[in-house]
């Protein structure tokens, strides 16, 4: 079926859905004719554009968190005599959903964004094809994100508690050394968390309560769970809701929040005076942070696949590795590529929860419908 | 004794003064006609005597009682709005009932006092119709009727039936007069149409730029214009102020001789003269008529109905006369020289006050 | 079928294409990915307790939130219908402005003032000397309430007041004169009077709780999800196409049925209210009570605005003292970013695409409404109600039912503005319906007539005759329009490319890093959107046509 014929098809079909056809005065046969006619007048008049040389145009589809250096993308583009157009398209879940409905006819060339906790959802759903950079080979093993190499690694960060000092000071409280503090007296309602269901960083909190507290046992992470309701934990649907409606930082009444790693150093840059130390910190409880990968992908038929190969080249080397830290805040998966100094207050767990892609994959949507039952109902 | 007193009440908006030290009484059972050109002051009186306004001096006092502060739904008057303000979302009962409701009687009371209302105003079997089912003249009546329905003590009318068409008018005038004569309300009645003063009220009262001009009784008012501005609300044709000389009074179209000894001593006092204009004649060629003759020039001719108004300038003023069909004058057209004869009995001098 | 009947297609033709179309491909795409395509999905989320709790809680929320707004825009309508007073444009365009802010900046404007550390409950703590704060409303159902009403409030106002000011004060004052006290005036002529008004923009006001996402989102948490989330959840985040399809369909049933129960209403109660020009309404002169109970009325107000002063002060603040640090920094681009837009920028992209949205709703928006005027047309329940079921629709799967339907030749528009226009468009034009419709409802029949039988074209009739007195709900409805296009950015997240970067997005983007002076510069980006949309009402409402008054 044509484009129009479904146009003129959905048209007839929804005019009777809607019970308009019983209205036979209104909508006589000629009238619909008009309407259809005046559509496809509309259509013919609103269409007809871009076809360029769509080969030198590289179209990127992200996260609206996504940042980079105008000039890091200049470079490429002046390197290939191409044109890149970044497209954010929503949250990560709301990309994909988007790469994923059009898959075939996708509107860009790369993906970027997939992390460890949606790549198995992007794999199942085949809209990748596979690349193997010459960079590769250099990053180390743990960042590696997909052995299959749809997806290619080009940042990472973690996601764990943070903590207000002058709060929890002002309380005569130490930052929890263990996670079953918190179900403890002492930190009734003092934590906020993102809701799994709607929040990257809340889904990777809840993994790594899966891999701290495991899923069978007498004490699981759904025991856990339960007890942190019973504790007032707060639960908000995105990172922004949480960390800057009820973290005390910032006007809330709740001393830690579920952040990354890099925040504390993130407080220090953006702070309004000059800080010798930021006046947050981690709290980096073996086996209870998450390390979040995020990598790029070439979507199936995409329109500029040699350029969008080019791209990730380019995204492994050292000026394009150098220069996202202090503007997404996460770290660089080329070992060469140098942080920023205040970066030293982005300290790195020594032991995050070990969970892979896909595992995560497989039990995503069980962890969270579990976690919502206890949590939540 | 009157059982209305307004005394020396002056209202001002931001705009001036609306109304400027007006006195007015009314007697039990009389209407009294409030007569005027749109914007002299009359809706403005009949809101401060309803309490919908506060006068800014000056005291209103009914049945001896003085009104000054109450509110409106405590003096127990009624106003008939020139758009009626009839209640849109209500139907015929709902609009005549609501009064009644207010005073919390009991429904069967309601009801009764409403259909014998319905009956009175001849609106019968129309106490279900909804308000933009009804014709103008219906809604006169329903306006009448939830006017009359919680007995005011007072009812006033603000030009009710300004928008509807002569015939109707005139037949509701009949009706509603005889329907306030029978239940002996005292009324307000304001209106810019002097033929419909004449024909509702009692008395009159004709008001310009906020004042009372003058008061009184139709037959007084024509008797004694204390103004131009009264005789023409009258409706007087030829008004034209002169002034007492010797040999008669000097008019702007000419002399007239003074037949009144009396007025005649007053040499330099200020007169109103008054011309009939169904007696001043066109002169015929060759014809004789009595009184002296005016050379003047056809101004312009109005025709109405079979008669026609012919304006003639004559001297530094115009004077109108009527002609009658048939009359050869009929032909004449604008710019046609003429001689118009003025018989003395159609001359009326009127003294004014210095 | 006549002339007249036949401009109806042209809206038609806009609603199929941009609203049908898109609404039927996702929801096409996304129950076709079940294999058991038919009810599975539906009867899934009926039998689960969970879908049929968010179900109950959007409908309880909303109404509760609804009567609450009504109860709170009713007196401030009555404040702007009924007075005069000095500063009375730009107190009207300052309390319409919590409509189009966006939800984490009233947030934070609402913590401000009442969260735990927040100035009432500093000040409590301070004078009765607690060692908790006293006022604990964050997290909870009555602060839902309190911002839905905070959000609303002004729809009822500009909507009513509007309707109010123009009807006849004689009906009043006969009341009045008939005995009636002024409770008793208000409950049966005045209320049943504006029912029309309150009704219509009460509708909106419940189409906005309905479907509302970030208000219960960010001031009420997680356990206070309307289907609106549970939509977003199931789609981006379970990626269960089919039960996000089904529970988009069962929201909009609602939404449906709702409008059509509203349209039924309307057509049954429409009462032809004679209306008149503002001038002969307004009343003159006022007594010393009457001017300290003014007074204390629009201080009241002031005081209902304050999370708005809360956020000025926030942006305002830096590092212990006041300065204007947080705004300079919104002009430069220290880290070199690609996505950074200046400010011009971002408030040129944000006006003209309102000023779009403004154009093409006002024109959708009045022929929609002429053609729902006429009495007794047949059907015009059905139509009025299809016509406002944008309102109703999920916005996420609005959003991605624009990206599939929109994706190809010849209606490619990804990469177009246009497609933000009317995606916004969409939202701001059941505004001029609603605002418009009362007021033809309510316009003397014989007016028009008469222009007719004078002679006038029918072109001439509506310059002439219909213009000047619809010119004040057009004002309203252009400028609700105006201030959704402001204030929108769900859509604007999904549908735009960085050189469209609108500034809600700009906020949204420096919110979505942690530090201090990220926030400032958030709230100093807010400020300037209070200032330009309170400026653009400002305009909007000084806006006459020809010298006919302001009616």
């Amino acid at each position: 079926m044509s484009h129009l014929d479904k146009v003129a098809f959905l048209l007839f079909r929804t005019t009777e859905q809607l019970g308009l056809k019983k209205e036979g005065t209104m909508f006589s046969r000629p009238t619909v004719l008009v309407m259809v006619l005046l559509m496809v007048m509309a259509l013919a008049a609103c269409g007809s554009s871009s076809s360029e040389d769509e080969n030198r145009e590289l179209v990127i589809m992200t996260h609206d968190s996504f940042n980079i250096g105008e000039d890091v993308i200049k470079a490429f583009e002046e390197a290939n005599n191409a044109t890149v157009v970044i497209q954010p398209a929503g949250d990560t879940g709301e990309a994909l959903v988007r790469a994923i409905l059009e898959k075939g006819n996708p509107s860009a060339d790369l993906f970027y964004g997939i992390d460890n906790t949606y790549l198995g959802r992007a794999l199942d759903e085949g809209i990748f094809d596979t690349y193997e950079p010459e960079g590769l080979h250099n990053i180390p093993e743990q960042f590696i994100l997909d052995g299959s190499h749809h997806v290619t690694s080009i940042d990472y960060g973690y996601v764990n508690l943070n903590y207000d000092k002058a709060a929890l000071a002002e309380a005569g409280l130490e930052p929890p050394v263990l996670l079953e503090q918190l179900t403890g007296r002492d930190w009734k309602g003092k934590l906020v968390v993102e809701n799994p269901a709607t929040s990257s960083p809340g889904l990777a909190f809840l993994i790594a309560t899966v891999a701290y507290f495991g899923e069978d046992g007498t004490y699981d992470y759904l025991d856990f769970w339960a007890d942190m309701r019973e504790n007032d934990v707060l639960v908000k649907d995105g990172w922004s809701d949480a960390y800057y409606g009820d973290f005390t930082m910032y006007g809330g009444d709740r001393p830690l929040v579920v952040s990354y790693a890099t925040s504390p150093a993130a407080e220090f840059f953006f702070s309004e005076t000059p800080l010798t130390e930021p006046p947050t910190g981690n709290i980096l409880i073996d086996k209870a942070t998450f390390l979040q990968i995020e990598g790029i992908g070439i979507l199936k038929g995409a329109n500029s696949p040699n350029l969008a190969r080019k791209f990730i080249d380019f995204a492994l080397e050292r000026r394009f590795q150098e220069d996202f830290p202090d503007k997404m805040f996460v770290y660089p998966v080329n070992p060469d590529a140098a942080t920023p100094d205040f970066f030293k207050f982005a300290e790195v767990p020594a032991q995050p929860a070990g969970i892979s892609a896909e595992e995560i994959g497989k039990k995503r949507e069980e962890w969270i419908d579990a976690w919502t039952a206890v949590v939540l109902r | 004794m009157p059982i209305l007193e307004v005394s020396n009440i002056s209202k001002s908006f931001s705009d001036g003064y609306a109304v400027y030290d007006v006195s007015l009484t009314a007697e039990r059972g009389e209407i009294v006609g409030l007569l005027g050109p749109s914007g002299c002051g009359k809706t403005t009186l009949l809101r401060l005597v309803a309490g919908l306004e506060q006068p800014d001096s000056g005291s209103i006092s009914f049945d001896g009682v003085t009104l000054d502060g109450m509110a409106p739904k405590d003096r127990g008057f009624g106003l008939m709005f020139q758009d009626l303000a009839l209640f849109p979302h209500m139907d015929v009962i709902g609009n005549v009932s609501f009064g009644l409701r207010m005073q919390h009687l009991a429904k069967d009371e309601v009801r009764q006092r409403v259909d014998d209302l319905l009956g009175v105003v001849d609106l019968t079997g129309y106490g279900h119709r909804k308000v933009h089912e009804l014709s103008g003249g219906e809604r006169q009546r329903v306006a009448l009727a939830r006017s009359l329905a919680p007995k005011p003590k007072l009812l006033m009318f603000d030009e009710p039936f300004g928008s509807l068409d002569r015939g109707l008018r005139e037949s509701l005038q009949t009706e509603v007069r005889a329907i306030l004569k029978e239940i002996g309300v005292t009324s307000i009645y304001v209106t810019h149409d002097r033929d419909e003063a004449f024909a509702m009220a009692d008395s009159i009262v004709i008001m310009d730029k906020g004042s009372v001009v003058q008061a009184g009784t139709a037959q007084e008012l024509f008797k004694a214009p204390r103004s131009e501005l009264v005789a023409r609300s009258l409706g007087l044709k030829n008004v034209m102020l002169g002034t007492v000389a010797t040999p008669g009074v000097e008019s702007p179209i000419g002399v007239f001789p003074i037949d009144d000894p009396a007025l005649g001593n007053n040499v330099g006092a200020r007169v109103l003269v008054l011309i009939d204009d169904r007696q001043v004649s066109i002169k015929q060629q060759g014809g004789s008529a009595e009184g002296p003759a005016l050379e003047g020039i056809v101004d312009s001719i109005q025709f109405h109905g079979g008669e026609s108004d012919l304006v003639i300038r004559i001297g530094e003023g115009k004077l109108s006369c009527l002609v009658r069909p048939g009359d050869v004058s009929m032909a004449l057209a604008a710019g046609d020289s003429v001689s118009v004869v003025v018989p003395p009995h159609a001359v009326r001098l009127v003294l004014l006050d210095r | 079928m006549t002339a007249r009947r036949l401009i109806i297609i042209g809206p038609l033709v806009y609603l199929t294409v941009f609203f049908l179309y898109p609404l039927g491909a996702i929801l096409a795409k996304s129950l076709d990915a079940d294999p058991f395509i038919g009810f599975g999905p539906f009867s899934r989320l009926l039998g689960d307790s969970y879908y049929l709790g968010r179900i109950w809680f959007t409908i309880w929320q909303a109404t509760v939130s609804t009567m609450l707004t009504v109860a709170i825009g009713l007196p401030v309508a009555y404040l702007f219908a009924k007075h005069e007073f000095p500063g009375k444009t730009v107190l009207k365009a300052v309390s319409t402005v919590p409509f189009i802010m966006p939800t984490i900046v009233v947030a934070m404007g609402f913590i401000a003032l009442a969260g735990p550390q927040g100035l009432l409950n500093s000040a409590l703590m301070d004078i009765f000397s607690l060692d908790n704060p006293p006022i604990r409303i964050t997290n909870t159902l009555t602060i839902i309430f309190l911002a839905h009403a905070f959000y609303n409030y002004s729809i009822i106002v500009r909507i009513v007041s509007t309707f109010w000011a123009n009807l006849n004060p004689r009906l009043e004052e006969s009341a009045a004169m008939l005995g009636a006290r002024r409770f008793d005036t208000f409950i049966y002529v005045t209320l049943p009077l504006l029912l029309p008004a309150i009704v219509s923009s009460a509708v909106l006001a419940f189409a906005f709780a309905f479907t509302s996402f970030g208000v219960v989102l960010v001031l009420g948490g997680s356990q206070f999800a309307t289907l609106e989330v549970a939509t977003y959840e199931l789609t981006a985040k379970l990626f269960r196409l089919e039960l996000a399809g089904a529970l988009a369909i069962i929201q909009m049933l609602f939404t449906y049925a709702f409008l059509l129960v509203y349209t039924r209403f309307q057509a049954g109660a429409a009462v032809r209210v004679d209306l008149v020009p503002r001038e002969a309404t307004s009343s003159h002169k006022r007594g010393t009570g009457q001017t300290l109970f003014l007074i204390a009325f629009v201080f009241g107000l002031l005081a209902m605005l304050s999370p708005l002063w809360a956020l000025f002060e926030r942006a305002l603040s830096s590092g212990g003292g006041y300065s204007f640090t947080h705004f300079t920094g919104l002009f430069s681009n220290e880290s070199g970013s690609y996505f950074y837009r200046s400010p011009v920028t971002v408030i040129w992209n944000s006006v003209r695409f309102a000023a779009a949205t403004m154009a093409i709703s006002l024109v959708v928006g009045t022929i929609v409404a002429y053609f729902l005027a006429r009495p007794r047309r047949h059907g015009a329940g059905v139509l009025d109600a299809l016509f406002m079921m944008p309102l109703g629709v999920s916005a996420v799967i609005m959003g991605f039912g624009f990206l599939i339907a929109f994706n190809r030749d010849p209606l490619d528009l990804r990469a177009s503005w246009f497609i933000l226009v009317i995606a916004h468009s969409l939202i701001a034009y059941p505004f001029v319906i609603r605002s418009v419709l009362p007021a033809l409802r309510g316009m003397p029949v014989q007016l028009r007539e008469a222009a007719a039988v004078l002679g006038a074209s029918p072109t001439k009739t509506f310059l002439h005759i219909d213009l000047p007195i619809l010119s004040r709900a057009l004002l309203v409805g252009s400028t609700f329009a105006f201030a959704v296009s402001m204030g929108e950015f769900g859509a604007s997240l999904l549908l735009v490319r960085p050189e469209f970067t609108t500034m809600p997005v700009a906020i949204f983007r420096l919110l979505s890093q942690p530090g201090a002076a990220n926030i400032g510069q958030a709230l100093a980006m807010s400020s300037i959107l209070m200032v330009i949309v309170a400026a653009g009402f400002i305009a909007i409402e000084r806006f006459r046509y020809k010298d006919m008054g302001g009616f």
